[in-house]
């Protein structure tokens, strides 16, 4: 199956009931799946005019209740950054698939890159805490499409899928499980009648997530994008603010245990630890593999979610290990999260984007870290 | 006194959220006028208050969603209508209402005004024109009259204004309206009937900004300004003005047209079935 076509089988088997789109190279494919899938499921597809639109609309929706979603790439990321800002202050669950091309700007089109990855997490003003999950295959593109609807869901956050032109275009073996067996998590909803007392901000439990209760329930909610305290009434002062702040960021921490996901690859007793995610992770598979042929001590840790950033894990093994290669299509995005928690330099292997970075790129590299160590 | 008469419940306490008043509004502003129209007409409705649901941009008039006691989102600026747009295709059952003002919806959320109306999505929007950004303290927007002075346009308006009628027909809207915040009945019973129709459809609503369009304008008072539509209105009945009459300018001794220019029956956006 096509990656953008099993990303959109994805948001169906998640219970996804509303797409709101804008064409664009190279994620098109999720939005003329879906054009074609959500009606067939009592769902609603919308081509918006713009992708300032479209989050809006994904926003809307799901303040009605419905799972919703968008797909685009770079240059419709940057239009949507304003609405992801609201989106997390309203705490409104909604799904964006990134599928990366060669940026800035226009960049490359039809080709990949992976140099979003900063604008996701930091391309709103102000501070704020998001999720993004990073697929390196078909199948992937699937599951963490549901797992994304989940976690989105669960936390009231918004969660991106940063995918790549060549995971969205690659065509591979996907299994979809039946529909039993595909786990979905559930949005906290109020447990008061909606005649009674309901502050639809004030988050009672250790999770910090705020019970969301949905237009035409009957509970009379204010959303707002200003600052506002546990009513959901705008609040002009610094107490609330940092108050609000805090915890819209504290969320996603506190709960980081059931966000994160990384794979290793022979990371025990490793002397050398290739970081890699997406695409570029296939690559980074390969090399080791050839390396570990040669007798070099090195494993690969695959980061499967890449906010919140593994913190402790890069920590842990940064006590462990001699090196870090970072190997990413971008010029040290994650390379820079990896040196603050390692807290000493590591070794880059980065390209702009535009093409793949090649397996013999990543095992030279290694070669010349393990050289440097006397192997 | 003997005479004071005292009172416990305003006849809309239920529909407003009276524990934020006072409200943010200048005195003489015309915004609360037509936000209280908008309450009289939900609870006139046939429809239950909590399918309603008010949705706003960013401005004066952007703040109606947090007084209004219903469910209400307050969204980013120019985006209230695609957010609208969502949430109505998510959920018919709900009776969607846009309320917001001429900057917010015809500037920075001008593209997603003209597309609301070519798809003709059923939803409401109640637009508050005052020929300015009032919020930011009297900025020239894009209705601003030609000449007009405003804080960014010291010497005078170089640009030329939209005239919502004509451009919400051309983009084909389903309904379109225009009052001034002297006429509340017909504000009101205008809302009540956009209720029943199905589709896309606008009522302009002019309204007094005497702090900021006002004061550099020679209007200071908002009564000034209420006295100019009660002597410059003209109904129209059949619809029958041209663009050029269309065109406002409170500085200059012409007529305001008001009335319903557009009642049609264009198709409604509905979503694809299978």
């Amino acid at each position: 199956m096509h990656g953008d076509h099993a990303c959109a089988e994805g948001a169906v088997a998640a219970g996804c009931k509303f797409f709101g789109g804008y064409p664009i190279t190279p994620s098109t494919e999720i939005a003329e799946m879906l054009a074609r899938r959500l009606p067939q499921v009592g769902g609603v597809f919308i081509q918006m005019e713009d992708e300032l639109a479209s989050i809006a609309a994904i926003i809307g929706a799901s303040a009605a209740g419905k799972r919703s979603m968008t797909a685009t790439s770079g240059p419709g990321l940057s239009l949507m950054m304003e609405n992801l800002g609201l989106a997390v202050m309203l705490e409104i669950p909604c799904v964006i698939v990134d599928v990366q091309r060669g940026s800035p700007s226009t960049g490359l089109p039809t080709m990949p890159g992976q140099s979003d990855i900063m604008q996701a997490r930091w391309g709103s003003h102000g501070d704020y805490a998001i999720v993004a999950y990073t697929p390196w295959s078909p199948q992937e593109m699937f599951d963490l499409t549901v797992l994304a609807f989940n976690v989105a869901d669960r936390f009231r956050v918004p969660v991106l899928l940063m995918a790549d032109e060549v995971v969205g275009h690659m065509v591979e073996r996907v299994t979809i499980p039946p529909v039993d067996e595909i786990e979905l998590w559930e949005r906290k909803r109020p447990q008061r009648s909606p005649n009674g007392h309901f502050e639809a901000f004030r988050a009672e439990g250790e999770d910090l997530v705020p019970p969301i209760a949905h237009a035409g329930e009957g509970y009379k909610v204010h959303f707002t994008g200003l600052t506002h305290d546990e009513r959901g009434y705008p609040d002009m002062t610094a107490e609330t603010h940092d108050k609000l702040v805090q915890r819209l960021i504290a969320k996603v921490k506190r709960n980081a245990h059931a966000i994160i996901r990384t794979e290793e690859y022979h990371i025990e007793g490793a002397s050398i630890v290739v970081i890699a995610y997406g695409c570029t992770a296939r690559s980074a598979r390969s090399a080791v593999r050839k390396a570990r042929a040669d007798g070099i001590s090195v494993g690969l840790l695959r980061l499967i979610s890449l906010w919140p950033f593994p913190e402790e894990k890069i920590k842990a093994l940064a006590n462990e290990t001699d090196e870090f290669i970072i190997a990413e299509m971008n010029l040290g995005q994650i390379s820079l999260e990896v040196e603050r928690l390692a807290r000493r330099p590591v070794k880059g292997v980065h390209h702009a984007g535009g093409a793949m970075i090649p397996p013999d790129t990543i095992l030279n590299a290694i070669y010349e870290t393990a050289g440097g160590k006397g192997f | 006194m003997n005479n004071t008469i005292i009172v416990d419940n305003h006849p809309l306490d239920t529909i407003i959220r009276a524990d934020r008043m006072p409200h943010i509004w200048c005195p003489g502003c015309g915004i609360g006028i037509a936000m209280r129209c908008y309450a009289q007409a939900i609870l006139d409705s046939d429809i239950p208050v909590d399918q309603h649901v008010v949705i706003s941009g960013i401005g004066c008039s952007g703040r109606v969603a947090g007084y209004m006691n219903i469910d209400s989102y307050h969204t980013t600026h120019g985006r209230a209508i695609p957010f609208a747009v969502g949430m109505k295709l998510a959920n018919p059952e709900l009776m969607v209402t846009v309320f917001s003002g001429d900057g917010d919806l015809a500037a920075i959320g001008g593209n997603h005004l003209i597309h609301a109306a070519r798809r003709n999505v059923d939803i409401k929007v109640i637009c508050i024109n005052n020929f300015n950004y009032g919020m930011t303290g009297g900025q020239v927007g894009p209705t601003t009259p030609r000449g007009a002075r405003g804080t960014t346009a010291p010497y005078g308006n170089p640009e030329l204004p939209f005239n919502f009628p004509y451009l919400m027909a051309a983009c084909g809207a389903n309904y379109l309206s225009r009052w001034t915040t002297i006429h509340v009945r017909q504000i009101k019973n205008d809302i009540l009937y956009t209720f029943k129709k199905d589709g896309f459809t606008f009522i302009e609503v002019l309204a007094p900004c005497p702090i900021g369009f006002g004061k550099t304008n020679g209007i200071e008072d908002g009564l000034e300004e209420m006295e100019l539509y009660r002597q410059r209105s003209i109904v129209v009945h059949d619809g029958d003005v041209t663009a050029d009459e269309l065109y406002i300018d409170l500085r200059e001794d012409y007529p305001i047209f008001v009335g319903t220019f557009l009642d049609g029956e264009r198709p409604a956006y509905h979503p694809v079935a299978v």
